[in-house]
């Protein structure tokens, strides 16, 4: 369970998501059912050099950089029976060693049943005045910090001990097939104190004060037919993104549809009836533009009858908004035209903040895709992977 | 008292067998741990639960209580039992 990688190339410092700059390398960082890769690009993002697997045969969740120093990477980790942890690698993947104390629920110290982490989900790097710092999200839901680098993990007790939390986490029945998660973890870019998170299922929350006190965001979220809205549990965010645009538009793909919220305001909008009815506004990846707040895409799954969670008709494609969801286009060119089974997982799809910015998404079948001019023209990068999980993308300048 | 470590856990160990003391199975396991940073989260999780899939045989008889009591001698096998795709 300690591994150590392949070599990968010397990192420079990481460009700050925002400003357009000059072409810089990328790299992918992908997380899959057996293991996780790295693909460095060239400057024009034509050619893709594989360093992997890391960690062949773990359960890769989730592969993230820290982008306050440009070469820190976190995995989360986990095998089949030896439970749940997080990797480190402070050299951008060239060794790794494990965290000393990964995620793990304290044990209860009221009337609550105790729980066991059964893998980290989400990660996500803290805000850029607080280096060091980072968020987990765990199967079951719970929600923990690391100042440290991820090295160490505390509990947030404010949401993995509240009983009202835990009546709405709901139990292992209620979640998606491999274990509910608490995942989307957001940090405001202009206060490392507002944070959000979603739960699938379990609602979307907000916190003004580091994770003290936590307020629901449910308001307009549909839930299925014949429940009740009013019922915190009912509701399954899959993915919400903040707009480094405008931090205060958030996009939500939805277990029942796409919506926007805009702050203060507390009331989603569904965007999604605006998409074609044959296709519908079911999918599991939200991607927000890194500049212009009112672009967003989707990757539409069959989400009818008993929700197969493959492409509509076997015809993959993403959908993006220009004007904040009032209308969506088809974005399919280069994507297989017919009997392409597939879906896209909600960490798996992602994009870059080049000038002219490229979309990235990882398939259920193991393929690796570039959405070339903000998904126009969409060209393979890697097949035969195992199934995707989660695909990053970092800038190194 | 010798214990058993299965493969999928000697790159805690770096070996098969590993030496450790404990008058219980908790004890042991917390005597693996100061030799063998890490080791014993993978055994058990946070709620001092032996993980799923995860056994434990002291001379030969499965065990799952963790406040079983051990003697100098006895062999303990920690083994893992894989499955899955």
């Amino acid at each position: 369970m300690r591994p150590t990688a392949t070599v990968s190339p010397t990192p420079k410092a990481a460009t700050a998501r925002g400003t357009p700059t000059a072409p810089s390398r990328l790299v992918l960082l992908v997380a899959t059912r057996k293991g996780a890769w790295l693909f460095h690009g060239d400057r024009k993002r034509k050619t893709w050099t594989a360093d992997g697997p890391h960690f062949l045969g773990h359960i890769i969740s989730h592969l993230q950089i820290d982008p306050r120093d440009g070469k820190t990477l976190l995995a989360a980790a986990r095998t089949g029976h030896l439970g749940p942890t997080v990797f480190r690698s402070t050299n951008l993947g060239r060794t790794w060693k494990e965290a000393q104390q990964p995620p793990a629920f304290a044990k209860p110290t009221n009337a609550l049943p105790p729980r066991s982490v059964d893998h980290s989900f989400w990660l996500t790097p803290g805000h850029a005045s607080e280096r060091g710092s980072w968020y987990a999200g765990t199967s079951p839901q719970g929600l923990f910090r690391s100042e440290d680098g991820g090295n160490t993990w505390a509990p947030l007790p404010a949401v993995n001990d509240s009983a009202a939390f835990r009546e709405w986490m709901g139990s292992a029945q209620d979640g998606t097939p491999d274990g509910p998660k608490l995942h989307s973890i957001l940090v405001d870019p202009r206060d490392p104190k507002h944070l959000y998170f979603a739960m699938s299922g379990g609602g979307v929350h907000e916190s003004r004060d580091a994770g003290r006190n936590w307020a629901t965001l449910i308001q307009g979220m549909e839930v299925v037919e014949g429940m009740d809205a009013a019922t915190v549990t009912f509701h399954d965010p899959h993915c919400v993104r903040l707009c480094p645009g405008n931090p205060d538009r958030l996009y939500q793909q939805n277990h029942c549809g796409i919506y926007r919220l805009d702050r203060p305001g507390d009331s989603w909008q569904r965007i999604g009836r605006k998409m074609p009815k044959r296709v519908g506004d079911i999918g599991f990846p939200m991607v927000v533009h890194p500049r212009d707040a009112d672009t967003a895409w989707v990757f539409p799954m069959d989400g009818t009858t008993v929700w197969p969670r493959t492409s509509p008709d076997g015809r993959p494609a993403a959908y993006v908004t220009r004007n904040a969801g009032k209308t969506w286009q088809r974005l399919d060119q280069g994507l297989p035209a017919s009997q392409a089974w597939w879906t896209v997982k909600r960490q798996a799809m992602t994009v870059d903040a080049q000038p002219a910015p490229a979309l990235y998404l990882g398939t259920t079948s193991g393929e690796l895709w570039i959405g070339h001019d903000e998904g126009a023209r969409w060209s393979n990068i890697a097949r035969h992977l195992p199934e995707i999980y989660a695909v990053e993308v970092a800038e190194l300048a | 008292m010798q214990v058993l470590i299965p493969g999928a856990l000697r790159s805690y160990t770096k070996e098969s067998h590993v030496e450790a003391v404990g008058d219980t199975l908790a004890a042991l396991l917390l005597d693996l741990e100061r030799r063998c940073p890490g080791l014993r989260f993978r055994i058990i999780d946070e709620q001092d639960r032996l993980r799923p899939n995860m056994r434990i045989f002291i001379n030969g008889l499965g065990v799952r209580e963790l406040g079983h009591a051990l003697r100098p001698g006895d062999f303990v096998a920690i083994v893992l039992a894989l499955s899955g795709g």
